[in-house]
């Protein structure tokens, strides 16, 4: 690989990273807050499995990127305007329904994601796909269900995931969105193009809320800047938690 | 909210060959939910190969005052075990 489409490749490595790694803490807090034991082991497995997905893709791009780079070093030492996770991942975990739709809106994405970033050029970021989408399949598989349970349950569930299917849909534009690293890392080989997703995954998504009585909501308003470093104000909060050890004694280890 | 939810008996099979064991309950909805939480509750440490789900309320069980009519009635019939038996002295292994 030339020095460009190196540097190209650590920060693609980095952004998957990064969208792992805030969507694994989202899911942490709901450890010892789940609305019973058994779900409450079920999300927190989820956490892990993100954690775990956001060391190989933040470890992977620490090494391309040389130096005195770690996985550690990308999530302890980095501030808001460095990070570059999708929107989405980062909004506040809201009540049970908001975690899980927005959880099945980003398993119906990471399926047709990872099995595309599997014919990567790029070896390592197809392996980590090959590991990766084995978890996915099962997130999805609870995260589908829980849409039929909650959509088709009582009348409070329907309104709580209808109110947070409305409060994320203009988060999820951002998902389909090619911006120049990923254009030219696809010209590549290496990357995976967004935009071709977007139609498979409406489709799984449609038929999905089909067997449900909410309504998707209409496309109409939508945000961008996750990729650019232009955060919501959830993110810093998320880091001052996330990194608090570090920040307070630099360099420790346990 | 586990009050109205069913309870499941959880079963596992740690090894291919080997008998499905217990290893504890759990509450859930329905039994491809009680699947997946037998799944993230009990197989962690994978565990095991294969998970058996049962509602609690399909267990019969035996009661303790049970035990005088069930047990006692085996103590005086030794002959039933092998160790009754004098065996030939040409008989080594058996």
């Amino acid at each position: 690989m030339t020095t460009d489409l190196t540097r190209a490749t650590a920060d693609y490595a980095v952004r998957l990273g990064d969208d792992a790694l805030i969507l694994g803490h989202r899911l942490s807090e709901w450890c010892s807050n789940g609305p019973f034991l058994e779900e409450d082991l079920a999300l927190t497995n989820v956490a892990l499995d993100y954690i775990g997905r956001a060391r190989m893709f933040l470890g992977y791009g620490a090494q391309l990127i040389g130096g005195d780079c770690t996985e550690d070093t990308l999530a302890y030492q980095r501030d808001c305007r460095e990070f570059t996770n999708l929107l989405i991942n980062e909004l506040p975990r809201g009540d049970f329904a908001f975690t899980m739709a927005r959880q099945y809106l980003l398993d119906e994405h990471a399926l047709l994601f990872l099995e595309a970033l599997q014919g990567s050029s790029d070896a390592e970021l197809a392996a980590i796909a090959t590991k990766a989408i084995k978890e996915t399949r099962y997130h999805l598989r609870r995260s589908r269900e829980w849409m039929l349970r909650l959509g088709d349950g009582t009348e409070e569930s329907r309104r709580r995931l209808q109110q947070a299917l409305e409060d994320i849909w203009g988060y999820l534009p951002e998902l389909f969105a090619m911006d120049e690293l990923e254009r030219e890392l696809l010209a590549a080989g290496i990357a995976v193009d967004r935009e071709a997703l977007e139609a498979p995954w409406r489709r799984a998504v449609s038929a999905t809320f089909a067997e449900t009585d909410v309504t998707l909501p209409a496309d109409g308003w939508r945000v961008d800047g996750g990729r650019t470093g232009y955060h919501t104000e959830h993110l810093g909060h998320l880091l001052s938690e996330l990194q608090f050890v570090q920040r307070a004694y630099p360099g420790c280890q346990w | 909210m586990t009050q109205h939810m069913k309870l499941y008996e959880v079963f596992i099979r740690s090894r291919r060959g080997l008998d499905h064991k217990h290893v504890g309950s759990l509450h859930a909805e329905d039994p491809e939910q009680a699947l997946e939480y037998a799944r993230d509750v009990y197989t962690r440490r994978s565990e095991g190969v294969s998970i058996w789900v049962v509602n609690s309320s399909d267990i019969h069980a035996s009661q303790e005052g049970d035990c005088e009519s069930f047990y006692d009635p085996l103590d005086d019939k030794p002959y039933r075990h092998a160790t009754h038996y004098q065996l030939p002295d040409k008989v080594n292994n058996m």
